[in-house]
């Protein structure tokens, strides 16, 4: 097999793997949203302050103002700038906002060549128009900005995870491997696009090239490689604790601020009726569920025998 | 620094503690705990029970888990344990709490922001086993290991652990050196609960392997339903001491108070924590004279449970919280009540209004609001007359985690404050940021060996520190103070606090529940409702 024949395979396998990757990220999202959102509806668990709730009161005789408008004023701050960890742990915002915030740009730049290569394809015409120029430098400024400063963070975090002893005795060997595997992913894709010679693809040719599934482009090898690590990464996000961005939005929305009351005839009362016909099977003698009773037959009764180990 | 602890150590052979606590050591108190004089003692763990309880962790000993008495015994209760963790994690055994508890499984990230925010961690001087994230963690690798089976890919994911008995035995213990208040959950950047997990892992060995502290179940829940009050007062002899305590509050106020009982169609089914009955029967009778004086249409019940608000089972076992929920929400039906009014009690007040509110379906849905919020309407009402000279020495209130963070009632305790009391003294931090009194979640109910010892050095520390910062200049003996604590349990714990370090005896320093500063205040009742006594 030619050279030419190997790259135009190696640039398939490529596309191949991003693409995959894609997939990967929107299953494993898909899978873990669907297991929140199919769990059983619980018991009230709310936590106070809860964004556009009055201090004057209990469930029975709060107000809601502007419930919306106040929860965005909390959560835009709190996604975007890491608001809570800044005034809870400032050490550890400074290396972890820049890398989240990174990662944010770096989201925004694969967007910005999307369309880029989209509009390209669709729409030659507008090749040298004002709108692809402006995409044009929004790529440039938040990919350059946005690899700096997760890579600065990356860095920062793995060096806090390993000085700070305390931090250290209680993480994994994959927390540690997280961050290395950012660091490689992100490293290799800053070396690629500095190294690589003025004649051979860049980022935008690539993202132009996997849009058109254009296999004969030659992709610089540390360049290939980098993508290659950040498809991985993107794959293997969301199989681990890291998908935070979707448990985030259960435990505010879900859990933390779900302050909704039961009432009479609702949803919500529906629901836990259904569930109230569950057949537990504690095995504790107070309880003696052992799969014949309902929760509420359980509950409606008063317990003669004591659990005692 | 001595070797950092991690969660396999506890799997470690039981018999000598994990953590051994100097108290000399521990983080320094303000002035005039920071005296030689003014040091609690902390009694050492009697060597009989290091010998026959299981689970040695640190220096004290909250569960007394009898040790098994031989190695088959121990795996079978190994087993147990193994069993009530699947359980923990299906629908159909814990669809009470599945969700929170599966999301701060999973999205820990293990950054430790929630140990500063623990007043546990921070009063301890930073010892790991007290992180919060460190119950979790042990947990977290339980769940990953044999109820995902995630085998070695897990291991290198989420952590090793090795179950044996040991580690469970621990386990159980340190599933009480948490006090529920969830500060910690309020830290986290991603909303895990590590507040949460404690919970849980109480469930677990209640609900399944019948272990729980006998103050909160065999002496709580277990009487509560059973006799109809976790203080054991039957009906009869709660209607008893009402009545005497009727006729002393006719007696200091001038008024004639009768509480009224089993009032059918009354406005009001005012629950109390019956312990106030009998431990400081000045709350109830200050709601009495209120109440009377106001001209509201109120009763109290001598239903089975419904004259006590208590519901330990918040704390511990889900069935035992149901149970006493229903039995509260039957009583206001039977009465035919429009609302249910809950007294200076945080935990009952939670468990009424928020936790039991999807439970209580159909026409026990009646509505359920805080004592604090009547009170201040009333007061802001113009119901009262009301005096504030004759509450003007320093007052300081304490903020009930489970009425202030984990509900939201923030403001109608201040905004009486503010009408009566011209010295009112805000603790720092405040409101639903404010620290757990360190008798949260049962402990304050809990002395058995040297638990209380612990509660009043470690969990109670920065309760202490704060009440101290609060009256800093004015800790002389001749000015009397006022914590102003609106709930039994935190009471109880402050009530420990003050007697441990001799503020009383030494600064005058006295606590109490906001509606005997109302009853002081009032000008129709004579002068001197507060008594300036221990108590």
């Amino acid at each position: 097999m030619s050279a030419v024949g190997v790259r135009i395979e190696m640039t398939l396998v490529l596309f191949v793997a991003v693409y995959a990757a894609l997939l990967v990220f929107l299953a494993a999202c898909a899978a873990r949203i669907r297991m929140y959102a199919r769990a059983p509806m619980h018991l009230r668990w709310e936590l106070y302050p809860i964004p556009g709730e009055t201090s004057g009161g209990d469930a029975a005789s709060r107000t809601r103002r502007s419930r919306l408008i106040a929860e965005l004023r909390f959560i835009v701050p709190e996604v975007l700038f890491l608001k809570g960890l800044r005034q809870h742990n400032r050490r550890l915002w400074r290396r972890s906002f820049p890398f989240h915030f990174g990662l944010y740009l770096l989201s925004v730049t694969v967007v910005l060549l999307a369309v880029g290569a989209a509009l390209g394809r669709l729409a030659p015409g507008l090749r040298i128009g004002p709108p692809v120029r402006i995409i044009y430098w929004m790529t440039s400024l938040s990919g350059t900005i946005g690899l700096t400063s997760a890579l600065a963070g990356a860095v920062g975090l793995l060096e806090r995870r390993w000085r700070d002893s305390g931090l250290r005795a209680i993480s994994t060997p994959a927390d540690f491997f997280n961050l290395v595997f950012f660091l490689l992913a992100f490293g290799a894709l800053a070396a690629g696009c500095l190294l690589r010679a003025p004649s051979e693809p860049g980022i935008r040719e690539i993202a132009a090239g996997l849009v058109a599934f254009d296999t004969a482009l030659r992709i610089p090898g540390v360049l290939a490689i980098g993508l290659l690590l950040c498809s991985c990464l993107c794959a293997y996000i969301p199989m681990t604790h890291m998908a935070h961005f979707i448990g985030k939005y259960f435990t505010y929305h879900a859990v933390l601020w779900d302050d909704a009351p039961g009432g009479r005839g609702g949803r919500i009362e529906a629901r836990v009726a259904e569930q109230l016909t569950f057949r537990p099977t504690w095995a504790a003698p107070h309880i003696s569920g052992g799969g014949a009773r309902t929760w509420a037959e359980i509950a409606s009764e008063r317990p003669q025998t004591e659990g005692k180990p | 620094m001595s070797r950092r602890l991690k969660p396999p150590d506890l799997a470690q052979p039981d018999g000598r503690p994990l953590l051994q606590i100097d108290p000399a050591g521990l983080p320094p108190l303000p002035y005039p705990c920071d005296q030689p004089e003014a040091r609690a003692p902390w009694a050492p763990l009697p060597e009989g029970v290091r010998r026959t309880c299981a689970g040695a962790l640190d220096d004290t000993c909250a569960v007394s888990i009898p040790r098994p008495k031989n190695r088959e015994e121990e795996e079978a209760w190994v087993l147990r344990f193994l069993s009530g963790l699947e359980k923990l994690f299906t629908r159909e055994n814990n669809w009470t709490f599945l969700q929170p508890l599966l999301l701060t499984m999973e999205h820990c990230a293990r950054c430790q922001t929630c140990s500063d925010a623990c007043h546990i961690y921070v009063a301890s001087g930073g010892q790991d086993v007290y992180r919060p994230v460190f119950r979790s963690e042990v947990l977290r690798r339980l769940y990953h290991k044999y109820v995902r089976r995630g085998g070695l890919r897990s291991a290198w994911q989420h952590g090793e652990i090795r179950l044996n008995w040991p580690l469970v035995a621990r386990l159980i213990e340190l599933a009480y050196r948490c006090n529920l208040c969830r500060r910690c959950a309020q830290a986290c950047p991603i909303g895990a609960d590590n507040g949460l997990v404690a919970h849980e892992l109480r469930k677990l060995f209640s609900q399944e392997m019948g272990i729980a502290p006998k103050e909160i179940h065999s002496r709580g829940s277990m009487l509560h339903l059973q006799a109809g009050s976790s203080t054991g007062m039957n009906p009869r002899a709660a209607r008893d001491n009402l009545e005497f305590i009727d006729e002393e509050m006719s007696e200091k106020t001038g008024m004639k108070i009768q509480t009224p009982w089993d009032v059918i169609g009354a406005d009001i089914l005012l629950i109390h924590n019956a312990g106030e009955i009998l431990a400081w029967p000045q709350n109830p009778g200050a709601f009495s004279v209120i109440f009377k004086t106001a001209g509201l249409s109120w009763t109290l019940s001598s239903e089975l449970c419904g004259y006590d608000a208590v519901n330990y089972g918040l704390w511990y076992d889900d069935a035992q919280f149901a149970r006493v929920a229903l039995r509260h929400a039957e009583a206001a039906r039977r009465l035919g009540v429009k609302k249910i009014v809950i007294g200076e009690c945080g935990h009952a007040h939670k468990s009424l209004s928020i936790t039991a509110d999807r439970l209580l379906t159909g026409d026990l849905n009646i509505p359920r609001e805080s004592s604090l919020i009547l009170l201040r309407d009333l007061v802001a009402g113009g119901r009262l007359r009301l005096d504030p000279s004759r509450n003007d020495f320093p007052v300081t209130l304490h903020d009930p985690c489970n009425i202030v963070r984990l509900m939201g009632v923030e403001a109608p305790q201040r905004d009486v404050l503010r009408r009566i009391c011209p010295q009112f003294h805000e603790m720092t931090p405040r409101g639903v940021h404010n620290y757990c009194c360190g008798g949260g979640s049962g402990f304050a109910i809990m002395s058995g060996h040297n638990f209380r010892d612990w509660r009043l050095h470690i969990s109670g520390r920065k309760k202490l520190e704060q009440i101290l910062n609060a009256f800093s200049g004015c800790m002389d003996p001749s000015i009397p103070k006022y914590v102003c604590a609106p709930c039994s349990n935190c009471k109880g714990q402050i009530r420990d606090l003050i007697a441990g370090y001799g503020l009383w005896d030494r600064h005058r320093l006295l606590y109490g529940g906001l509606a005997e500063l109302i009853v002081n205040a009032m000008s129709d009742v004579r002068p001197g409702f507060l008594e300036w006594s221990w108590h």
